[in-house]
């Protein structure tokens, strides 16, 4: 029977009307999936007790998708196809991800976001990224028993918005609806807040696999409130690895290496980082395709020194985050660390000689993220009741259009709390002008060729006036997942144009469809390719067990008899070679069929076998 | 009256579960009509004590059970149990003659 879960005072729910939802921390390097049972956040493990699920996927030939650990065994022997770190790509284009000529991928600048060309195909880091969270998705509902209503995937404050879309239109095609985007460290702070019941201004130090995310909230009386987000999207746990890659070619006098080996050491790298943040030293050893041998001594203090200028780089933006926050490091009543990679000895000591306290660590810093999470996709699926919380986000860069001249002027400036809505009001510059074109720009900087475009769109039918003399009333709205909606009204007559920005990245919604469609069709194929499996499997089974019943007592059949069984026993074997389900399942039939006078007499002879030797009286005795 | 217990592993669950959220007098445990079968079980924390209220103690913790109820699950043992990946409460429940295949809604 089912296995039942306790509820809040009156709110147990009808029976099939559990409102079962997650919290997704869609990570760089690891991903993590929980889920509130029985009132407390656990994360889910897999059948093997494993929380965390490498972000790594690798596509082979045969179109077949492995994702995870086996996947990221692999990297070292096909890291072409294998594909890691994809969030670096979410959302961007080729020239966003900078150096690309030592990663091993084949790349596809296409308009937009990057692609990737694997074996089976180009893949665009939204269908990688689903592929993940597909996983995550049926990992739950084994785990829970039952269909998700929804789930609250993290990303990093310092996502734009093309990252944040990518990431929603990746849960789309994972089959997952999005209750909410929720930033990262909004989720940790709810993990701890919640948890710790405390209040005051805490700094979110998040140096996961990949990105690095500082934020600045505050928390009270529940109410979260993000006063500033800063960080590097580029530097991360990875980052460690490759300066100690680095490191092993230079001491081992090693050039450019292939793809496999280059991935060897890397994996060996990071395994030396991990044993340092509880040994002095670790020995570092490899084989490459060329038969060297790679066999070095790393120490903590060589770590910590080629290591030190990576961990400078994430007080630049504390700094500024505390700036933009008009605060000190003196009022910052504690520090939350989040990511593992904040389990280094340095990191925790140079984070905590920045804020003169030690940082906050007793939640797991791989897991907090999706602890966080969980509660808040708890709460917006109705699975709580009484004390109701707000939720207040930020915008992490500022949005505006363009003027004349190529400049941005801002609209809803960085920081400001989601939801939220701003409009401004612009004005034609030529006599007779009949059209606008609005162009959406996300970011600081003052030259609209330093900013990031979101999305452009048109408003026409302008009565023609004399330049200034119409008043075009511009707004931006952004929703509680961050996402933008710009729309343009001419004043005087109310022509109205607008746009819900996502196109930015290159991903049509027709595109999203077929990706859809292609997942779908995945499904189709996958379960026939399992209903094939399981049929040979059978087949198999019982040409084995026939060809064993006609050994032992074929002496039972006329001549007729064994040839009838025989010949469908040449059908069976002639259809297990070909690709036909249907016939082989057809002949599987045929052949039990044929046997059915066969096993009967086979019965009544063990039968037979059993009372004979026997006398009376033991058989009565029984 | 035998009342409804706790098996040992429900009972170390449940003492868990309500230290980590903090509050709460026990578990409150009872029928409603619903379901496919007619009858389906509630299983709540308990903050409040009601008027018509049982109240039951089995390894130490307290199970609230409103008069009506008791009838549908009286001489029931909550086990908790895992299965797979799911883990969970199921209750064992002598006066159950039919169940809905799924065992969410039961008859009596």
């Amino acid at each position: 029977m089912a296995l039942l879960q306790i509820s809040e005072p009156d709110l147990s729910t009808a029976p099939h009307q559990h409102r079962l939802a997650v919290g997704i921390d869609l990570g760089t390097t690891n991903s993590l999936v929980a889920t509130v049972r029985n009132g407390i956040s656990v994360v889910l493990n897999d059948e093997n007790g494993r929380a965390m699920l490498p972000s790594v996927v690798r596509y082979a030939a045969d179109s077949s998708v492995t994702v995870g650990e086996a996947a990221q065994i692999e990297q070292s022997v096909d890291p072409t196809n294998t594909i890691i770190s994809v969030k670096r790509f979410m959302g961007r284009g080729l020239k966003d991800v900078g150096d690309t000529s030592r990663l091993p991928y084949r790349f596809v600048d296409t308009d937009g976001m990057l692609q990737l060309r694997t074996v089976a195909g180009v893949k665009s880091p939204v269908e990688v990224s689903a592929e993940i969270l597909k996983v995550l998705r049926m990992r739950a509902e084994a785990a829970l028993g039952g269909e998700l209503v929804g789930a609250v995937i993290t990303v990093p404050a310092y996502f734009d918005d093309a990252q944040r879309q990518a990431t929603k239109d990746a849960a789309k095609i994972a089959g997952l609806n999005v209750l909410r985007l929720l930033n990262e460290p909004t989720a940790a702070a709810i993990a701890y807040g919640l948890d710790n019941a405390s209040e005051g201004v805490y700094a979110v130090y998040d140096l996961g696999g990949g990105t690095f995310d500082i934020s600045i909230l505050r928390l009270t009386r529940g109410v979260f409130e993000v006063l500033s987000a800063n960080g590097d999207s580029a530097l991360g746990g990875d980052d460690f690895d490759q300066r100690i890659h680095c490191w092993l070619l230079e001491k081992n006098d090693l050039s450019a290496l292939n793809p496999q080996d280059t991935r060897l050491l890397l994996t060996q790298a990071r395994a030396a980082k991990e044993q340092l943040t509880e040994h002095d030293r670790t020995r570092i050893t490899a084989v490459l395709s060329s038969g060297e041998l790679v066999d070095n001594v790393l120490t903590q203090d060589e770590f910590q020194s080629m290591s030190h200028n990576l961990i400078q780089r994430t007080l630049q933006p504390l700094r500024r985050a505390l700036r933009d926050a008009k605060l000190s490091a003196a009022d910052i009543k504690g520090v939350v660390m989040v990511g593992g990679a904040t389990r280094m000895p340095q990191v925790q000591q140079a984070v905590g000689e920045f804020f003169g306290q030690i940082p906050l660590n007793n939640l797991d810093p791989d897991k907090v993220v999706a602890l966080g999470a969980a509660i808040q996709a708890n709460l917006l699926a109705g699975n709580r009741s009484g004390d109701e919380w707000l939720l207040l986000d930020v915008i992490p860069l500022s949005l505006g259009i363009e003027t004349m001249g190529g400049l941005v002027e801002k609209i809803i400036p960085r920081n400001s709390t989601i939801p939220t809505a701003r409009a401004q009001e612009f004005t034609t510059y030529k006599d007779g002008q009949t059209a606008m074109s609005i162009h959406v720009l996300q970011g600081e900087r003052e030259l609209v060729s330093d900013c990031r475009s979101l999305a452009k769109f048109e408003l026409r039918g302008i009565p023609a006036m004399v330049a200034g003399a119409a008043r075009i009333r511009v707004t931006f709205q952004v929703d509680a997942d961050g996402l933008l909606n710009v729309s343009a009204r001419e004043m005087g007559c109310g022509m109205e144009a607008a746009i819900v920005v996502k196109p930015s990245y290159g991903l049509s919604d027709a595109e999203i469809t077929r990706m859809l469609q292609d997942s779908v069709q995945h499904a189709q194929d996958d379960m026939q390719a399992r209903a094939r499996q399981e049929q040979q499997t059978e087949a198999n089974q019982l040409l084995e067990a026939v060809q064993h019943a006609l050994v032992q007592d074929g002496e039972l059949l006329d001549h007729q008899q064994r040839s009838r069984i025989e010949a469908q026993m040449t059908v069976l074997q002639g259809s297990l070679k070909t690709e036909d389900t249907l016939a082989l399942k057809r002949a599987v039939n045929a052949l039990n069929e044929a046997t059915v006078s066969f096993a009967q007499a086979r019965m009544d002879k063990s039968v037979a076998g059993v009372l004979t030797g026997k006398n009376i009286s033991q058989l009565e005795t029984k | 009256m035998m009342g409804v217990t706790l098996s040992e592993a429900a009972a170390k669950h449940v003492q868990n579960f309500i230290a980590k959220r903090g509050k709460g007098l026990g578990l409150r445990i009872g029928v409603r009509t619903s379901g496919c079968s007619g009858m389906a079980y509630k299983l709540e924390f308990a903050d409040q004590l009601a008027e018509d209220d049982l109240q039951f103690v089995s390894h130490g913790v307290t199970l609230l059970v409103d008069a009506k109820s008791l009838p549908y699950i009286e001489g029931m043992e909550l086990d908790y149990t895992r299965e797979g990946l799911n883990e969970g409460f199921k209750f064992n429940n002598p006066n159950v003659k039919n169940e809905c295949g799924c065992g969410e809604s039961f008859q009596v």
